[in-house]
């Protein structure tokens, strides 16, 4: 599932030039920013009805660790 | 809380006034780079505001929109009964402004006048009130006079808040007839979100003090205001709007028995442009049937939604129709209602 994960960021970051990885730092992409932040949590809430507080969010770094946080979640 | 219903109650006529005083977003580069600001200008879709000039306020503004809708309506000032004025910016902290209104408008000494502190819910949660005392059948006409000047809550030198919000005012005249029908309301809060927006130094809790008014970085962006000033949370505010505000909605739609298609217009709190498009798109709602102001005045707070009505459904009230109201913000409070109007008389939009 994580094709599907890939598929979703590139998309709601409008990442147009390259593939993106799992190790990525997503915060450190030029597409990052406050708008983008918005759109990927109510992306995460209509593929994944997952709700990431902020507090949590912000300790998120890589697209690994934000799979893993879903993933967790999803599975709870 | 439950879905609750009024029958035979409703908005006859509203006016809005906002300051002449417009504010050009982009152009509002004293503390930040301008390329920087037009991107959050772009992103925020608010291309400009309005700000109550020194002297000027929330009740000046509806001062204005209740003469204006007395003097359009022909309203006999003897049969106002009631007067509610809901605010966050109220002129003194004693008496309720609502009494001062009271007396300016030259309404009689039996009028009820009182004050409602909220924010952005509570053009609804005003409504819902007067609706619940009119039911009493007791009084003849109320007022429901709807004010802000959150221009002056925010630091000009905080980017989370710098370029949202604006200032205006509005009064909506709400009367008992049968051919108003049932309207249906849904009233929330969570105070454990308290500390999503909020003005945390002035009130009694803290004091005011020299320490209050001193300017602090407050965040790793470099972001400053004082304990006076407001400050928001945007991406918890944003989650809190995806839990709660569709299935708020959805819920007093199935309480009232209606779908999406008999509804003529849903308006929602103008918070973002961003925000306004996620509603919709969530919610299935057609764009032509959800009205927006915020590239024109901001977020107003409150009076968001009575302003869009006013300034973008001025010729479309004509007949009967359906409506759903949406409000959502600090506290956290929400509120949705569903109302409908008949032949509404918009006044025009004053400029003060």
């Amino acid at each position: 599932m994580e094709a599907k994960f890939i598929e979703m960021i590139t998309e709601v970051l409008e990442v147009e030039d390259r593939t993106i990885a799992m190790q990525d730092v997503f915060r450190d992409y030029e597409e990052w920013d406050s708008l983008a932040h918005l759109s990927l949590i109510a992306e995460i809430d209509d593929v994944y009805d997952v709700v990431i507080e902020d507090e949590t969010f912000k300790k998120l770094s890589t697209l690994e660790a934000l799979y893993t946080e879903i993933q967790k979640r999803t599975n709870a | 809380m439950p879905n609750i219903s009024f029958q035979n109650i409703g908005i006859s006529g509203m006016a809005a006034a906002v300051p002449k005083n417009t504010i050009d977003n982009y152009a509002y580069t004293e503390f930040f780079p301008a390329e920087d600001v037009k991107d959050i200008v772009n992103k925020v879709g608010i291309k400009e505001r309005r700000f109550a000039p020194k002297g000027m306020c929330a009740s000046d503004l509806c001062f204005a929109a209740a003469e204006q809708l007395i003097n359009d309506l022909q309203i006999d000032k003897q049969e106002i009964d009631l007067l509610i004025f809901v605010s966050q910016t109220p002129d003194y902290r004693m008496p309720a402004t609502a009494i001062t209104l009271q007396h300016r408008l030259g309404l009689g000494k039996h009028v009820a006048a009182f004050d409602i502190s909220l924010g952005c819910s509570a053009f609804v949660y005003g409504l819902s009130v007067i609706y619940g005392l009119m039911q009493s059948g007791g009084f003849r006409k109320a007022l429901l006079l709807d004010g802000e000047t959150r221009s002056r809550v925010y630091s000009p030198k905080d980017r989370k808040t710098a370029f949202l919000f604006g200032d205006g005012g509005v009064a909506a005249l709400i009367e008992q007839n049968e051919k108003f029908g049932k309207s249906y309301f849904s009233l929330n809060s969570d105070g454990s979100l308290a500390d999503l927006i909020k003005i945390d130094a002035g009130g009694y809790r803290n004091p005011s003090s020299a320490d209050t008014f001193t300017e602090k970085v407050v965040d790793e962006y470099g972001n400053k205001r004082t304990d006076e000033h407001g400050y928001m949370n945007g991406a918890d505010v944003f989650n809190f709007v995806l839990k709660e505000i569709p299935k708020n909605f959805k819920s007093v739609l199935a309480f009232s028995g209606n779908s999406n298609d008999s509804i003529d217009f849903n308006i929602f709190h103008q918070a973002n442009k961003y925000m306004n498009s996620y509603l919709a798109k969530k919610l299935k709602l057609e764009s032509s049937k959800v009205p927006s102001c915020i590239a024109q005045f901001g977020n107003t707070s409150s009076v968001s939604i009575p302003l869009t009505i006013v300034s973008q459904l001025q010729n479309e009230l004509k007949g009967s129709k359906k409506l759903m109201l949406c409000g959502f913000g600090v506290g956290m409070s929400w509120a949705t209602a569903q109302i409908q109007v008949e032949d509404c008389e918009i006044s025009d939009l004053v400029e003060l």
